[in-house]
């Protein structure tokens, strides 16, 4: 049963996903051409309620559902990665208008074309994996 | 009913994944879209090629059950809590798509010329989904996240890393949508 507490979030962002149309193509769209403020509002809000909670957890040291004390993992500091990486997954979500969490949601309405971009994210991960020593980090 | 049947606004959506990304952190996880993709390639057997698809299987399974639940989500939302109306997109956009000979622009989630079954009969039409996956695929672990973990986690989280990678994906989304999309479809 610990399990539906994950079913249930993904449930719930699937449906946020599709109720604030961050899954439509042209709402990623319009983001990059600047014609609108819709996702600008979306993400910077989420980062507004993120940051408050995390900023609460750590004053507050607020312990999980377990029990066990909440800590943030820092991101590596690789900012050749992060750049390099950033763009080129920029490439991709201005051509088809969807990041990852999107992409799922995208075939649960019956976009079935979608498939074929989850599964070459799936070789693209794969690729990485296979040359990620060789890259610039 | 009825306000949980129209468009959501901006801020209703937005702390509302603010929130989740919160619940995940209470729940002992963290908020990343992309990360399931990597345990995908390890369940199809990629450790045998790459350690870098060597890890604990059995504990990256909720992220797998996250993403059964968004795809149920997507389900649930669009068949059952919204109204079958256009999408309210600025003018301008939708103007210059008209001009390069998109239809039905904003009366599906996503365009026909891009994502309708018939572009499975072209070449192209393959190459730009395929292309456009692999980049999303291959740059989300090379940058070490996606707009979850980079953009909403990690910058709740004031990490300069997310924002370097943020600014990435805002260099590589504005070169496709100013100079590569328009030669794509003119």
């Amino acid at each position: 049963m610990k399990n539906l507490r994950f079913l249930l979030s993904g449930i719930l962002f699937g449906i946020i996903a599709v109720k604030s149309e961050i899954i439509s193509w042209y709402r990623i769209h319009e983001m990059f051409l600047f014609k609108s403020f819709h996702m600008y509002g979306i993400i910077g809000t989420a980062i507004a309620v993120g940051a408050t909670g995390v900023w609460l957890i750590k004053k507050y040291k607020i312990k999980d559902i377990d029990g066990q004390p909440i800590s943030f993992a820092d991101k590596a500091p690789l900012y050749k990665s992060a750049l390099f990486g950033g763009i080129m997954f920029g490439l991709g979500w201005g051509l088809v208008g969807a990041c990852p969490g999107p992409m799922y949601t995208l075939l649960g309405t019956g976009i079935w074309s979608i498939a074929v971009v989850i599964a070459s994210a799936v070789a693209g991960t794969f690729v990485y994996g296979l040359i990620a020593h060789r890259l610039p980090r | 009913m009825e306000f949980i049947l129209q468009p959501w606004p901006w801020y209703v959506s937005g702390p509302l994944i603010g929130l989740i990304m919160l619940a995940l952190t209470y729940f002992g996880k963290s908020f990343g879209m992309s990360s399931n993709l990597r345990t995908l390639c390890a369940l199809g057997g990629a450790g045998k090629f790459s350690d870098f698809f060597k890890f604990d299987i059995k504990a990256q399974n909720w992220n797998l059950i996250v993403v059964l639940g968004v795809i149920l989500g997507g389900y649930l939302g669009f068949h059952h809590l919204r109204y079958d109306t256009p999408l309210a997109l600025s003018l301008e956009v939708v103007q210059d798509l008209e001009a390069r000979g998109f239809t039905e622009i904003g009366v599906h989630l996503v365009p026909n010329e891009l994502f309708g079954l018939d572009v499975l009969s072209s070449p192209r039409g393959w190459a730009i989904l395929i292309i456009g996956g692999f980049l999303v695929g291959f740059g989300a672990r090379y940058a070490g996240g996606c707009t979850s973990g980079h953009a909403i986690s990690g910058l709740s989280n004031l990490q300069l890393p997310s924002l370097v990678a943020v600014i990435g994906f805002f260099i590589g989304g504005l070169v496709m949508t100013y100079f590569i999309f328009p030669q794509l479809f003119q």
